[in-house]
């Protein structure tokens, strides 16, 4: 009995204890709130935001309500956070294993890289691209056209929009293919373990993904046309592109930004992933007589990708929350267009503060669970 | 049992203490703000983060403008001296939790005036020192001389956070143009962009349009147009619950512009304590007991003239003197055709 206590009595007043503080801290809101005379609620969502966005990958207008304009920001935080962590995995591998190279001026020059850019504040990097880059792009009018069709401009980057006919004919095509690779693989696997015999995947697999869309458009009646931006004049000395797509130059200075930044730390990962594998892993690989690739492939990037992940995730992590930097260079992001915009218009701080924070947090979980489910699946299986 | 009791009326004291001290803003018959800043010794003032004219810090860190000059005005009144104020630069975005959050007690930051803002989120404008309005910057060799030459897909940019995101809206929606917003959280942030060729227009309320101009590399290479497509009449602002502050803020502002309209200013302040007016004598302190009304002396509104001046010598020094707009328009005397009428001070 007497030990029955002394285990939860502490726990149970721990418990008492943090649910007084916030009741507390809640009631205290909720009367010095009171006393200026601002209300609670999250009725506003509804409301009509009146306010326009520059960029946006849904139909919105300012006639739209607060709870549109939020989704608006929200997708385009996911945009910004979905392109850098792509492009900051491919760099960050790419001069990881540069960094390991045997070759003296590589070696070194991924070094220079990382050291540079993960020691420079990245708001400063991101005011760098957008202010640089404005001042060295050219006005529409005065762009040359890049592969013909596209023009960076300081407005923008402007590039042709494609015009699809029956699109969704094209969509199962590629997925039939993407189905029938992973059927090819698995049929491999199988082969290979019972029979010993290897067949060439990865070419079967590029020649599924090229061969089954390009019939498509042959036999499905799919047609893809494109719609090029044109030059219009607005006033004696300015011009836009009309048409196409416009890419406008604050997405791509914050992704420039957050990926070179973000993939200096991948790259130290991957450095640390490929050393942490020992050496006698790859000599015994070498010893049984597979390829410098069948190293690589098979040994040594199985056993360093365990160690890659989880600090990798970390840094998906940093690069979303980073994203909301955004708001310095004027992209529509949910820090500038809901707790920036929309807080300002509505005054409702605390709900819209509350539910930005809950948003980080929500992206944040996910990315998390979603590679904490990959870490799983590559870990070693005991059998 | 007895430890129980006295351990169990410990808690409850604690809790009544930290409720004692979250309610205690409630019962304020005195002005509890008033208070906290004669023990503070100085008073607390939200500004811009750099707008000339209104409230720019020069290199040594001192504020001037006209909105800094409302700061002083109560300063002057409620410690004696006008430079016991600290300014605390805020942005757009800022400003209002700075103010309802305590951080600040007066907000004197080129804010519109509007009723959502007065009515919604616990604030109460005091009046008006500025009456503005928003208009539209261009490059001159853009040729646009009008609002009704812009075409669809201009870029506008400008600040976060404020009336003119809405007012923007409303013009390009009437008139069915579609443009595109590039939305900044800083005015020098603004400036930049415009100035590398980001946007077509700049768009903000005109006073600003001509104080930002000084700061583009070529300034005299853009234009404002003459269309004002909106009211602004810009103002301090005080928390909600404090009436007798709010009109403190308020009187210290009207006597400004009530000094303009009877003549009396930094010089002649002392000499007008024996005139034959009673209006200029009550706004001297020489007569009437007008302080007494808000727990201040006799003389505060003399200190008010003496120290910061009239509105025409604030107006003058910050805004004609230093060539933003040496025209008055709008915001010269009643009496001289403009619209800055106050209530009598008696």
């Amino acid at each position: 009995m007497n030990n029955i206590i002394k285990k939860f009595i502490p726990q149970i007043l721990a418990i008492l204890f943090v649910v007084l503080i916030f009741g507390f801290l809640t009631l205290n809101a909720q009367i010095n709130m009171d006393n200026r005379g601002i209300d609670f609620g999250f009725d506003f969502l509804s409301q009509e935001s009146s306010f326009d966005v520059q960029f946006s990958l849904i139909e919105y207008s300012g006639s739209d309500s607060y709870a549109r304009a939020f989704l608006v920001g929200l997708l385009n935080t996911l945009l910004v956070s979905f392109i850098s962590i792509i492009i900051c995995t491919i760099l960050g591998v790419i001069i990881g294993v540069a960094r390991l190279s045997s070759n003296y001026l590589i070696k070194n020059s991924a070094a220079w890289y990382v050291e540079f850019f993960r020691n420079i504040p990245l708001l400063l990097q991101i005011f760098f691209w957008y202010y640089a880059a404005l001042r060295a792009l050219p006005m529409p009018e005065k762009a040359n056209a890049w592969f013909g069709v596209t023009y960076m401009t300081v407005k923008g980057y402007y590039i042709p929009a494609m015009v699809w006919e029956n699109l969704n004919i094209f969509l199962y095509c590629g997925l039939a293919a993407i189905i029938s690779i992973i059927l090819l693989r698995n049929y491999a696997n199988k082969l290979r373990d019972t029979q010993g015999k290897q067949i060439p995947v990865l070419l079967y697999s590029v020649a599924l993904l090229i061969v089954l869309p390009l019939l498509s458009f042959l036999f499905g009646g799919v047609s893809l046309g494109f719609e090029l931006p044109e030059l219009k004049k607005l006033s004696k000395i300015s011009y836009i592109y009309e048409g196409g797509i416009s890419l406008p130059p604050e997405l791509i200075a914050l992704v420039l930004a957050l990926s070179l930044y973000t993939s200096t730390f991948v790259a130290e990962c991957v450095r640390a992933g490929i050393e942490g594998v020992s050496k006698g892993q790859k000599e015994a690989a070498a010893s049984v007589g597979l390829t410098p690739n069948q190293v690589l492939k098979l040994v040594i990037m199985p056993q360093a990708l365990r160690i890659i992940i989880p600090p990798t995730t970390n840094q998906y992590l940093n690069l979303t929350k980073n994203s909301s930097l955004a708001a310095a260079i004027a992209y529509p992001d949910l820090v500038l267009v809901f707790a920036g915009t929309a807080l300002m218009q509505t005054g409702k701080a605390i709900e819209i503060v509350s539910i930005t924070m809950l948003t980080y947090l929500t992206i944040s979980l996910t990315i998390a669970a979603i590679m904490n489910w990959y870490n799983k699946k590559i870990e070693i299986k005991e059998k | 049992m007895f430890k129980i009791i006295k351990q169990l009326t410990s808690v409850v004291a604690m809790f009544a203490v930290l409720f004692a001290f979250s309610t205690e803003t409630m019962a304020a018959k005195k002005s509890k703000t008033l208070e906290n800043t004669k023990k503070r010794g100085f008073v607390r003032c939200g500004v811009s983060q750099g707008l000339p004219g209104f409230s720019n810090a020069d290199e040594s860190g001192n504020w001037t403008g006209i909105d800094v000059d409302v700061c002083r005005a109560v300063a002057a009144a409620t410690l004696g001296d006008a430079t016991k104020v600290k300014f605390t630069p805020l942005s757009a975005k800022e400003r209002f939790t700075a103010l309802t959050s305590g951080e600040i007690d007066i907000l004197s930051r080129n804010t519109t005036w509007t009723l959502s803002r007065d009515a919604d989120i616990g604030l109460t404008f005091v009046g008006v020192n500025f009456y503005d309005g928003q208009g539209f910057m261009v490059r001159k060799g853009s040729g646009i001389a009008s609002t009704s030459e812009f075409k669809n897909g201009t870029s506008v940019c400008t600040n976060l956070g404020t009336t003119t995101e809405l007012n923007m809206r409303d013009f390009f929606d009437s008139k069915g143009i579609s443009y595109e917003p590039v939305v900044f959280e800083k005015a020098d942030e603004v400036v930049a962009a415009y100035d590398a060729g980001r946007c077509d227009t700049y768009t903000t309320d005109k006073s600003g349009l001509a104080a930002q101009r000084t700061k583009l590399s070529a300034p005299n290479d853009h234009v404002v147009l003459p269309e004002t497509i909106s009211k602004e009449p810009l103002g301090p602002v005080v928390r909600q619950g404090d009436s007798v502050w709010e009109d403190i803020v308020r009187w210290s502002l009207n006597t400004m512009i009530e000094a303009e309209e009877y003549g009396v200013d930094s010089s002649n302040a002392d000499m007008m304590k024996t005139s034959n007016n009673p209006a200029i004598k009550r706004l001297v302190g020489a007569e009437g007991e007008l302080g007494a009304a808000f727990g201040l002396d006799n003389e505060w509104n003399l200190r008010i003239i003496k120290q910061v001046g009239n509105y025409g010598e604030s107006y003058k020094r910050n805004i004609a003197d230093t060539g933003i707009l040496p025209d008055r328009g709008p915001n010269e005397l009643w009496t001289k055709g403009g619209i800055l009428y106050v209530p009598p001070a008696r």
